[in-house]
C-alpha cells in the first residue's frame, strides 16, 4: 500500500475528480489567492490608525476583486460547460479510481451496488428523471453509496430518504459543507438505524449565491449544522427556521471557511 | 394560574454549571422557563480552518483540544480516518494500546461527568471521589505519553509511545480497584432519595425525538435505542471482546445517569479482556510513508466517544493537508435538544438537564 501512496504526488492533478469534470478554465481558479497576495503582508509592529484603515480597505478591495474574478469564471463555466453532465451510474469512478487505471475490469461489483441502484431508481421514478446527477460507490469508505442530487430536487429527495419504506433513514448522521472553489457542496449522511444502511448525499450549489433547501423540517439534527455551514461557508438554507450565525459573532464579516476568505481585520 | 411579569435571564457564559463558556438566555414566567436560546461560539478556535494548512500529524494535537475530557477518542477518529483512506495496516500491539487508552478515557470521562453532575445538583463530596479516581487514569496516561489532558498520543499508523515497563500491570490493578470503587459510588449516591427526586422523570424525551434530533451516546440509548457504534459498526478491535450495551427505557436524566455508570462497568470489562490478550511484544508503528498523503477522495469515519458519535469527514486532494476537514462533534449535536427540553421546566432543572446531556464546550465550539 505504501508504495502506491508514494507515487501519489506524481499525478496530483489527473486523478479523476468526477465533480470537476466540466471543462473549467483552470487559469481562473487561482485568482482568489492571487488577489489575496496583493494585500500587504501582516506586520508585527504597532500600526497607526491610518495604516490600519488602508489595510482594511486593501482587504476589502481584494475581496471584491476575488468576487469579480470568481463571478467571471462562473459565467464562463456556465457558457462553456453546461452541456456535459457527468454520466450517471458510472461505478467506482470516484475516490478509489485514483490509483487504478487499466486493471479495473476484473473487479467484482461492490456489495452495495444493488442498494445504490435501488436508490437511484427510486429517485428517478418518484422525484424526477434527472434528479440524480451522479451515483457511485465510495470504496475507500466501506463501499458507501454516494449520490449527487440536483439542487432543485433536494427537498423532495430528502423527504423520500426519510419517509420511503425502502429507505426510512430517520437518522441524519452528519452535515458538512465543502467549498470546492468553483462551486459549493453540502454533504448529508442519512442513516437507517434498523438496517444500518448509510448513504452519502451531496448537493451542489452555485458559489456566488450558494443556496440549498433546508432539511431542518425533515431532520431536526440539521438545524445547528446548517447554521454552522451558513456561518462558516455562507450557504443559504431557505426554509430554515432560524438561520443565524452560530460560531462567529453576529457582526462578523465574511465566512471563514471559504477558500477566498480574507479577514476584514488582519489583526484578528 | 397566577401570571407574573416575564423575566429575561442570562446564564453564563462564565457560570460553573454550564461546564465551560456556554451561554443560555432564558425567558422566565416566575420559576418556569418559557423560552431558552443557547448562545455558543465563545470557544470557537476555527480548528477546521486551521487544519487546512496543517498536515495530519500536526492536526492530532488540535483534536486533543476539541473534547478535552476525552482526547484519546478524538485522536483516534482522525488517525483512523486517514488510515482508512490510505489503507494502512496497524500493528496489533498499537491497536491494543489504542483500545486500552480509549476505554480508560471513557472511564475517566464518565467520572468527570459523574463528579461534576452531582456538583451541579448540589452534592460536593462525590466530585472528590470521582476526581481522585480519574487522577489515577491521568497518571497512567502521563506515564504513557507525558501529558495529563492533551495527549497527542496517536499517530497515523499507530501510537507514538510504547507502554513502559509494568504499565499494563498497573492498568490491571486500576481496573480491579475501579470495580470496587464503582460499588462505593453506587452506595454513596445512586440510592440517595434527594438525588433521585431531582433527576427521575426530568428532561424526558422519547426515542423518536432522540433520533430526529440526531442524539447519540447515552442521550440516545436512554430512550431504549440500542445503538453503540462499538457494536453497531465495529471498528478497532471491539468485535473481539464481550461486552453489553446498556440501554435505558424512560429517557430521563435518571436513565442517563444509570447508563453512564453501567458504561463504566462495561468499559472495565473490555479492559479486563484487552489487558489479558495484550500482545507481549511487537511494533507500535505500522509502515507509513514519510509524508502522509491520503489519496484524492472523501471519507466519513465515525466512532463512539464517551459522548456519542464523533465523526471525521475528510476531503482530500492527494496533498499532505486536508482540503476540508470536518468533525461531527457529539456534544454539538446533542445540545440541540436543550431548548426543547427546557420549555416548561423550572429554573432549577435547567442545570439538571444541561448537566445530564454531558457536553464539553471545546467540542461544541470546536
Amino acid at each position: 500500500m505504501s508504495e502506491e501512496n508514494k507515487q501519489e504526488p506524481g499525478h496530483e492533478q489527473p486523478p479523476s475528480e468526477p465533480v470537476e469534470s466540466s471543462p473549467e478554465p483552470a487559469s481562473e481558479t487561482p485568482s482568489a489567492p492571487a488577489a489575496e497576495g496583493e494585500a500587504p503582508p501582516p506586520v508585527r509592529r504597532k500600526e497607526t490608525d491610518e495604516e490600519k484603515a488602508a489595510r482594511r480597505k486593501a482587504a476589502l478591495e481584494a475581496r471584491e476583486a476575488a468576487k469579480a474574478a470568481a463571478a467571471q469564471a462562473a459565467a464562463e463555466a456556465a457558457k462553456a460547460g453546461t452541456a456535459s453532465p457527468a454520466p450517471v451510474g458510472a461505478e467506482g469512478d470516484g475516490a478509489a479510481a485514483a490509483g487504478g487505471g487499466e486493471e479495473q475490469p476484473p473487479k467484482p461489483p461492490s456489495p452495495n451496488q444493488p442498494r445504490l441502484d435501488r436508490v437511484v431508481a427510486l429517485l428517478r421514478e418518484l422525484i424526477a428523471e434527472d434528479s440524480v446527477e451522479e451515483a457511485y460507490i465510495n470504496e475507500a469508505n466501506d463501499h458507501l453509496p454516494t449520490l449527487v442530487v440536483k439542487n432543485e430536487h433536494w427537498r423532495r429527495a430528502a423527504q423520500l430518504f426519510r419517509n420511503h419504506d425502502d429507505l426510512s433513514c430517520s437518522y441524519l448522521r452528519n452535515v458538512s459543507g465543502v467549498d470546492y472553489e468553483t462551486y459549493m457542496e453540502v454533504v448529508y449522511y442519512p442513516l437507517n438505524m434498523a438496517t444500518r444502511d448509510c448513504y452519502c448525499v451531496k448537493v451542489k450549489t452555485d458559489r456566488e449565491r450558494p443556496s440549498v433547501d433546508s432539511v431542518t423540517p425533515i431532520w431536526e439534527t440539521a438545524n445547528w449544522n446548517e447554521r454552522e455551514i451558513y456561518d462558516l461557508l455562507g450557504v443559504d438554507f431557505p426554509g430554515h427556521p432560524d438561520l443565524r450565525r452560530i460560531m462567529m459573532s453576529d457582526d462578523w464579516v465574511g465566512h471563514p471557511l471559504r477558500k477566498d476568505y480574507v479577514p476584514l481585520d488582519p489583526e484578528v | 394560574m397566577i401570571r407574573t411579569e416575564e423575566l429575561l435571564l442570562n446564564v453564563g457564559p462564565q457560570h460553573p454549571s454550564t461546564h465551560g463558556v456556554f451561554r443560555i438566555i432564558v425567558k422566565l414566567d416566575g420559576e418556569v422557563i418559557t423560552e431558552a436560546t443557547p448562545v455558543m461560539g465563545y470557544l470557537h478556535r476555527g480548528t477546521e480552518k486551521l487544519a487546512e494548512n496543517l498536515n495530519f500529524t500536526q492536526i492530532v494535537p488540535y483534536t486533543d483540544r476539541m473534547d478535552y475530557v476525552s482526547a484519546m477518542t478524538n485522536n483516534y477518529v482522525l488517525c483512523h480516518a486517514v488510515e482508512k483512506m490510505m489503507g494502512l495496516e496497524i500493528p496489533e500491539r498499537a491497536e491494543f494500546l489504542r483500545l486500552i487508552v480509549m476505554e480508560l478515557q471513557r472511564v475517566a470521562s464518565h467520572l468527570v461527568w459523574w463528579g461534576t453532575y452531582l456538583l451541579d445538583i448540589g452534592a460536593l463530596s462525590p466530585f472528590l471521589y470521582a476526581f481522585s479516581d480519574r487522577e489515577r487514569v491521568l497518571g497512567l496516561f502521563n506515564e504513557l505519553c507525558g501529558a495529563r489532558l492533551t495527549y497527542n498520543y496517536m499517530r497515523v499508523g499507530g501510537v507514538k509511545w510504547d507502554a513502559p515497563e509494568g504499565w499494563i500491570d498497573r492498568v490491571k490493578t486500576f481496573v480491579k480497584d475501579m470495580y470496587n470503587r464503582l460499588d462505593e459510588y453506587h452506595n454513596l449516591v445512586s440510592g440517595n432519595e434527594i438525588f433521585l427526586s431531582r433527576i427521575k422523570g426530568v428532561g424526558k424525551y422519547d426515542a423518536e425525538t432522540a433520533i430526529n434530533y440526531g442524539l447519540s451516546g447515552a442521550n440516545l440509548r436512554c430512550t431504549g435505542v440500542d445503538w453503540d457504534l462499538r457494536k453497531a459498526e465495529p471498528y478497532s478491535l471491539y468485535d473481539r471482546f464481550q461486552f453489553d450495551v446498556p440501554v435505558g427505557k424512560n429517557g430521563d436524566c435518571f436513565d442517563r445517569y444509570q447508563l453512564r455508570m453501567a458504561e463504566i462497568e462495561q468499559s472495565l470489562r473490555i479492559l479486563d479482556q484487552a489487558l489479558e490478550q495484550f500482545p507481549g511484544d511487537g511494533e507500535t508503528m505500522g509502515k507509513v510513508p514519510r509524508v502522509i498523503r491520503p489519496p484524492a477522495g472523501e471519507i466519513y469515519v465515525r466512532i463512539e466517544s464517551p459522548r456519542g458519535e464523533i465523526g471525521c469527514h475528510i476531503v482530500s486532494k492527494g496533498k499532505a493537508e486536508p482540503y476540508r476537514l470536518k468533525f461531527r462533534r457529539p456534544s454539538f449535536v446533542n445540545l440541540q435538544i436543550l431548548p426543547k427540553l427546557l420549555v416548561g421546566e423550572s429554573m432549577t432543572n435547567l442545570v439538571t438537564i444541561l448537566g445530564g446531556i454531558d457536553i464539553v464546550l471545546g467540542e461544541v465550539d470546536c
